[in-house]
């Protein structure tokens, strides 16, 4: 397996709080990894790093060789992003939706129009190809977003909390999508969240982020087991290595952007 | 240079597509500008406040265009600030677009937005048989004025947006701002008539260039302008902008 992505002392501050704390991390070519962590973690500020949104404080990242500092444009080529907010234009149809990225990566013409096709009928979605996104479901919006991301074929792909306020069979629905793409694309995967469910069933790699910092990392039941407690789930991990923080200060911002983008999946 | 141009008209041909679904908005906007020519207008005409022989209906419609472009373009940012808060921006700034190209894409979009109330303004002055010029490089001079001041205020409303980033905040920028740069014109009433420090005030105003052209464009007799002048201003400013605004809009989902 080679590294597609490492971080290298990367670290973001906003004022005296330290947002990510010199982080290194190793993603491998191929994996789903999953980002855990409570609000305020620092979640979404490396992912808004990695994916060239925000300049990092001081370190750097490299995804497949290239400098999220000093080469963001290239990375940008590589890259597939879907924010935690619902980003698809709902004014406009998903065909559409999709025309128009395939035309901002540069995709020639026929090729874009074929890709397009494919990816509508990849994530099921034909029947609603030329209907106003505002008359999609929350799990179809993801669908469609997740597939807008993929157009110009990143050779990884950010999903930020991909199932938040979604309905149960909306989460199956985009969880066998992810599952999918991974055994079709091979596409490396980094997929923030807060459901332990989500992450046990998904990912090949979790890591456990508090504060900033790295707190454990391993496979689901690498974590599992490394705790002193028999039978633990995903969760009583979550609990074990975070629970110092978790009484102190949540991001109350996050928190509270959390709660819009679920009362408009809604 | 190429990609450039393209990736700019690929931004406005997404604003496009998503006004043809929904056009009511445009229509809507038709009734300010109406009301200001067929009430103020009509009503001010009978002070004859012109000392010259020009009429004063032709000389407010060119100044009511204007002031429909500054109103709808100022709220631009308003969008800015709405799909930052979706999550369109995140997206669309993680794609390998120059950010001048977005900001340009964007801005041309607006003038678009602005020329259907060209189409209604028009109409109104037919129906007050106002003096226009009927001449098609004069018309096409109007559109392209129009345009051009699209972009000028739908960038700085942009600007605006990147600065204070929230709605609140944005809105009440733009109330404070829109009503000086419309009285700082010469949109209603003529420089010369305008104390002096509102003429100066005035001459710094880009609207004023948007309205000399306009005016002298789009109405017979109309008082004579440099148009290579006003539209090298206007040019130059909404450069200015577009680049200022490049940089900066990246700075909204901070």
């Amino acid at each position: 397996m080679e590294t597609l992505l490492e971080t290298k002392k990367l670290a973001r501050s906003f004022g005296s709080f330290k947002a990510v704390d010199e982080l290194d991390l190793k993603i491998e070519s191929g994996e789903i990894f999953g980002l855990l962590g409570p609000n305020g973690a620092g979640k979404s500020t490396l992912i808004k790093m990695l994916t060239t949104l925000l300049p990092p404080t001081s370190g750097d990242a490299f995804i497949d060789g290239l400098s999220i500092t000093s080469q963001p444009n290239k990375v940008r080529r590589i890259i597939g992003y879907v924010p935690q907010m619902l980003s698809a234009d709902s004014a406009l149809t998903g065909y559409e939706n999709l025309l128009l990225f395939a035309k901002l990566y540069d995709i020639p013409k026929n090729e874009a129009k074929k890709r397009v096709e494919e990816s509508i009928s990849f994530m099921e979605l034909e029947p609603f190809a030329h209907k106003l996104v505002r008359t999609y479901s929350g799990g179809m919006i993801r669908r469609l977003e997740i597939a807008q991301s993929m157009l110009h074929q990143p050779k990884i792909l950010f999903l930020d909390e991909p199932t938040i306020g979604l309905d149960p069979i909306g989460v199956k629905v985009v969880w066998e999508h992810i599952l999918e793409l991974k055994r079709k694309y091979n596409t490396t995967i980094l997929l923030t969240t807060h459901i332990m469910e989500e992450a046990d069933k998904l990912c090949n790699r979790v890591a456990l982020l508090s504060r900033g910092k790295l707190v454990a990392i391993g496979s689901p039941d690498k974590l599992k087991n490394s705790i002193p407690k028999n039978g633990a789930t995903l969760e009583d991990v979550f609990i074990y290595y975070t629970s110092e923080s978790l009484a102190n200060e949540s991001s109350f911002r996050e928190v509270r952007r959390e709660r819009n983008t679920e009362k408009r999946f809604g | 240079m190429f990609s450039f141009v393209k990736k700019s008209f690929v931004i406005t041909e997404l604003e496009i597509r998503k006004v043809l679904h929904d056009p009511t908005e445009i229509i809507m906007r038709a009734v300010q500008p109406a009301l200001w020519i067929l009430i103020f207008g009509k009503v001010f005409e009978r002070m004859h406040p012109l000392s010259n022989s020009v009429n004063y209906v032709d000389f407010m419609t060119p100044g009511i265009l204007a002031q429909s472009v500054l109103f709808i373009s100022i709220f631009y940012g308003i969008a800015i600030i709405w799909e930052r808060d979706l999550g369109l921006t995140h997206k669309i700034l993680a794609t390998p677009t120059p950010r001048v190209a977005l900001v340009l894409g964007k801005a041309i979009s607006a003038g678009f937005r602005s020329l259907p109330i060209v189409l209604i303004i028009y109409l109104i002055a037919v129906l007050l048989k106002v003096n226009i010029n009927w001449n098609i490089f004069n018309i096409i001079g109007v559109l392209i004025m129009v345009v051009l001041g699209s972009i000028f205020f739908s960038t700085f409303s942009l600007i605006i947006a990147c600065i204070v980033k929230t709605r609140e905040r944005f809105m009440g920028i733009g109330q404070v701002l829109t009503m000086p740069l419309f009285f700082a014109s010469n949109a209603i009433y003529p420089i010369e008539i305008m104390p002096q420090w509102l003429k100066a005030i005035s001459l710094l105003n880009p609207l004023t260039y948007v309205i000399n052209a306009l005016r002298s464009l789009m109405i017979i007799n109309s008082p004579a302008t440099s148009l290579l002048s006003d539209f090298s201003i206007v040019i130059c400013a909404s450069a200015a902008l577009v680049l200022i605004g490049g940089n900066l809009y990246r700075r909204v989902i901070i």
